[in-house]
């Protein structure tokens, strides 16, 4: 009879656990982070799989059918060319989630390096931190702006119209976004370095280079993950802002701030245009927040556990 | 305190002068020009002689140096004169930043903008804070409550659904389908007596909660924070157990202590307010600061816009010095030296 709950805890003990599994089980309890996730899959797999099921051409001009409400070959109405609403916002989704990916990524990646080399080299730390405010205290939307709207036309000649404009509004969004990300990575790198086992690893004569990557960054993981999700949100918002001012894509190459800067002008007689892309956008964005805050509280082990 | 303030300063100098360089330095090196959108019947020498006018000719070190005299000495100058009336020195002949769209002073159209986006954009401030306020102190107060979790969302929603998509959606709900409020705001419009006051009322009504609803979310997420980590110390335990009331304890106690960190959060987010109002003034068509900013760009006026990017810069190193020094203030822990 007292052998049953031994057993019992025996079993449990040896279950395997790791950091990861702990993170994931906490994660999976915040209701918010789940239904954020699930939405943020869906978003991408439609998407990326939409247009192979709904194959309307998002350029194809229909001028009898326009300004048409939803219907079954329509599913979210035509535009005033005719042209179809849902493979324009499936098509506009692959270019702001592509965006917002891809800056958060050279975003990330800055961060990282300058807050690494800024928490690890005492001789950095002070410049790179200067350079950091620096950025901060730019006014990034106006700057923003003024780069696109003047560097358009070089790119564009450069690139070719789309992947000219992709690589600018990637490369401005992600190097005037990576400043809370060195903040962050800095701090923990300053904590980090005291430790014992960086102490150990330096005493047996581990290059600093080595240590970083091994030693380092694993446990940096987590403020990284998260301000990575914050990241995205952050981006596909300022592409929308952007193309919402005109300024992004072209108009023939379909975002989420691009459609419904198009549809803005169309407000009165068709809402629908206006209200499918910014749905979209708020959805991404409103996920991506979520899974951002589970990630936190999931990956915060004074929370963790309890 | 002084002498912090004072360093403080003196570093907000060079911080400034490097991002008016890095500002003027970005517009330079940008391949286009400013006589691009003129009839293409104009000759060559003439473009040239446009050209030199406009300062072109200039070395971009000398062209950057002018406008920092124009900007930080002779502005200020015309400034003091208009407001004291005195003549100092040569102040027919004082070159002044002349935007390249409308051969006017820079200074004189951004005076003739800012009260527009200061209402607008203050207003929303003042509300959005009004709003924030009691929502942080109720969901800290009454933690994991349906309130607490109507107001998490509320936040959450409140800063994912961009104020471009808000603005769309209130004008088709308001003025297309309701027909309640204009959809266009009229600055002619000039209150004199009360039902011009309330037309003015309802024009701002819509660009005002915009911006409000979107600064909310963010400062009741910090003012819950806040309460909550201060509902959990000693001496609420301590005031509650010598008998304070329950209100005061939270209202007085709690809250007092709780703004400190929410105060210099306000102050922080004025400039990404006037950055924020771009937008919105857009949707709503007031002409404000950031209308005037799109329409330099669009123009290629590179003095308007030079100047305006830069008066925003100023915004910020200046609201973020106020939020360290409010800190220190309210905060008697912490000492600056």
């Amino acid at each position: 009879m007292t052998d049953a709950p031994a057993t019992v805890t025996l079993l449990q003990e040896t279950r395997h656990r790791s950091l990861w599994s702990d993170v994931w089980a906490q994660y999976r309890t915040h209701k918010g982070a789940m239904l954020g996730t699930f939405i943020f899959v869906f978003i991408i797999l439609l998407t990326i799989f939409g247009p192979y099921i709904h194959d309307a051409d998002p350029q194809f001009l229909d001028i009898r059918n326009k300004n048409a409400g939803m219907s079954w070959a329509h599913p979210m109405g035509t535009d005033n060319l005719g042209r179809d609403m849902f493979a324009q916002v499936l098509y506009g989704g692959r270019t702001s989630l592509a965006v917002g990916i891809t800056a958060m990524l050279l975003s990330l990646v800055v961060g990282t390096f300058v807050g690494v080399l800024a928490g690890y080299f005492r001789r950095l730390d002070g410049p790179l931190m200067r350079l950091t405010d620096l950025f901060l205290a730019l006014p990034l939307l106006p700057l923003l702006l003024v780069i696109i709207m003047l560097f358009r036309d070089t790119l564009r000649a450069a690139f070719g119209p789309e992947t000219g404009i992709f690589l600018l509004i990637v490369f401005v969004i992600g190097i005037t976004s990576w400043m809370q990300t060195a903040r962050i990575v800095r701090g923990d790198v300053l904590a980090l370095k005291e430790r014992e086992f960086v102490l150990a690893a330096r005493s047996i004569g581990t290059p600093p280079r080595r240590i970083i990557l091994r030693h380092v960054m694993p446990n940096i993981l987590s403020p990284i993950m998260v301000s990575a999700t914050l990241g995205v949100a952050n981006a596909i918002i300022t592409e929308s802002a952007l193309s919402f001012l005109g300024l992004g894509f072209p108009s023939d190459f379909p975002t989420w701030g691009r459609l419904l800067f198009d549809g803005a002008n169309f407000m009165t007689l068709t809402p629908a245009r206006v209200i499918w892309p910014g749905l979209a956008i708020s959805l991404t964005v409103l996920s991506v927040n979520f899974m951002g805050d589970g990630l936190r509280d999931a990956l915060d082990p004074r929370i963790r556990g309890r | 305190m002084l002498n912090y303030t004072l360093r403080r300063l003196m570093f907000a100098i060079p911080t400034l002068l490097l991002i008016s360089f890095i500002i003027f330095a970005i517009l330079d090196l940008a391949p286009n020009d400013p006589t691009a959108s003129l009839p293409l019947t104009i000759p060559p020498d003439v473009r040239q002689q446009i050209r030199e006018s406009l300062g072109l000719d200039q070395a971009m070190p000398i062209r950057y140096f002018k406008w920092c005299v124009q900007f930080f000495w002779n502005e200020p100058l015309n400034i003091l004169e208009q407001w004291t009336g005195w003549t100092i020195g040569d102040s027919e002949n004082r070159l002044r930043v002349i935007s390249w769209q409308t051969r006017s002073p820079v200074v004189d159209l951004i005076v003739e903008r800012m009260p527009q986006t200061l209402w607008v954009v203050g207003m929303s401030y003042v509300l959005g804070i009004l709003i924030a306020l009691p929502i942080g102190i109720l969901s800290a107060y009454k933690q994991y409550s349906w309130f607490d979790q109507f107001g998490t969302l509320f936040s959450m929603a409140g800063f994912s659904v961009p104020t471009f998509f808000t603005g769309l959606l209130f004008i088709v709900i308001f003025s297309v389908n309701l027909q309640l409020f204009p959809s266009v705001y009229d600055t002619t419009h000039e209150v004199t007596d009360w039902a011009s006051f309330w037309v003015q009322v309802r024009q701002m009504i819509m660009p005002t909660m915009v911006l409000a609803l979107f600064n909310a979310a963010q400062i009741s997420r910090f003012m819950r924070a806040s309460m909550l980590d201060n509902l959990q110390q000693d001496y609420v335990r301590t005031a509650r157990a010598k008998g304070v009331r329950e209100r005061s304890v939270v209202l007085i106690h709690v809250l007092r202590n709780s703004m400190i960190p929410v105060v210099t959060v306000i102050a922080l987010g004025v400039p990404q307010v006037f950055g924020g109002a771009i937008i919105t003034e857009q949707i709503f068509r007031v002409n404000g600061l950031g209308q005037l900013l799109i329409v330099g760009i669009q123009g290629a006026d590179i003095p308007l816009v030079q100047t305006l990017t830069f008066i925003f810069a100023v915004l910020i190193v200046a609201f973020n010095l106020v939020a360290d020094l409010l800190y220190g203030i309210l905060d008697p822990r912490i000492r600056y030296d």
